[in-house]
């Protein structure tokens, strides 16, 4: 869910490798950011609306990433997918790392890119 | 009771009027400065700026002190992350989340929140009251019981119109619980009680009979 850099870069990756690929995204705009390659899916729809879940296959997903912009939709969505949809694996992009300390003691398997680039700036610098 | 509110638009400004009124201490969060100020001018210092999804602002104005927190921000992920973040980081006891896509009451619910309130399902429920030819309107849920209170009106054209309740196909989930015709008093239904056109019949059912419910009351 989401095509952005991240999410259009992860879904052609994934794709090279062979798996099934479904891309969501509510701006179809975005999906210039999928290589001419891309084998996989591309839908337009809302991923915190359960009905375009279900259109892009959630039921039959293996794993769901969550990739918007927005911490809360990430979140939502992936709560979505683990909750109502039983899906095996679900990762959600969470930008504050408070909220993702929290969503990760709930259960989620989170990341934090602030958290995480931070981090490895540091090392970088005082290595 | 101190009373967290999320989302300064219309409905949390109102509510803040409200509950204000009534006598609670409450404090209402709002992102944007500019709805920030025109509310401290307007009541006073009830108004904070800040995003209520984030734990460090919720930690700021007290809220592991709050007894309860409404979020009325007009996204729906908005209000699900800010009643979690205070349910789970502050233990606030009472979440309450607006919703605007009703399909969202049952995950919220999952998820822990204590009330969902559709905007859309309510503003729906009342037009479709006010809808004349309207045959079947749900009064109100009970959530906790897993059934709803219906009126149905039985026009001129039902099949059942002259028929006797005993007659009725009625599902078995459903119970007729109250007759008001036209004109005369209302009364609950027996057996033998014989349908008339323009009786309005209150009854409860569950939820997937509603359907049912109005069919059999059709006679169709």
């Amino acid at each position: 869910m989401g095509c952005g850099r991240v999410g259009a870069r992860l879904a052609s990756l994934l794709d090279e490798d062979g798996h099934e690929v479904t891309v969501l995204d509510n701006d179809t705009y975005s999906f210039r950011r999928l290589p001419s390659s891309f084998g996989g899916t591309a839908l337009f729809g809302n991923g915190i609306n359960e009905e375009a879940l279900k259109k892009a296959g959630i039921e039959e997903a293996d794993v769901f990433v969550a990739l918007t912009q927005g911490d809360n939709r990430n979140v939502m969505s992936c709560q979505i997918a683990k909750h109502i949809f039983n899906v095996p694996r679900v990762m959600c992009r969470i930008y504050d790392p408070l909220r993702e300390e929290m969503y990760s003691a709930l259960g989620l398997e989170t990341i934090s890119p602030t958290k995480v680039f931070a981090q490895l700036l540091r090392e970088k610098l005082e290595g | 009771m101190y009373i967290i509110i999320v989302g300064g638009g219309r409905l949390g400004y109102n509510l803040l009027k409200a509950l204000l009124n009534e006598g609670h201490e409450v404090l209402l969060l709002e992102k944007d400065a500019r709805i920030c100020r025109t509310i401290i001018e307007e009541m006073g210092s009830v108004c904070y700026r800040g995003d209520g999804c984030e734990a460090a602002i919720l930690d700021e104005v007290g809220t592991g002190r709050a007894d309860m927190m409404v979020a009325v921000t007009g996204d729906d992920e908005d209000n699900l992350v800010a009643c979690q973040v205070a349910k789970h980081k502050h233990n606030v006891p009472r979440t309450i989340a607006r919703i605007r896509n009703p399909q969202n009451a049952a995950l919220f619910k999952k998820l822990g929140i204590d009330v969902t309130v559709s905007t859309t399902d309510l503003i729906l429920e009342t037009i479709e009251r006010e809808v004349p030819t309207h045959p079947l309107t749900q009064l109100m849920a009970l959530d906790e019981k897993g059934l709803v209170i219906v009126d149905v009106k039985i026009s001129p054209e039902s099949a059942t119109v002259g028929k006797t309740v005993k007659d009725l196909s009625l599902p078995k989930e459903s119970k007729l619980a109250l007759v008001i015709p036209n004109q005369g008093n209302a009364h609950v239904p027996a057996a033998n009680t014989v349908l008339r056109a323009g009786d309005q019949i209150i009854a409860v059912t569950s939820p997937e009979s509603k359907e049912a419910l109005q069919i059999a009351l059709r006679g169709v």
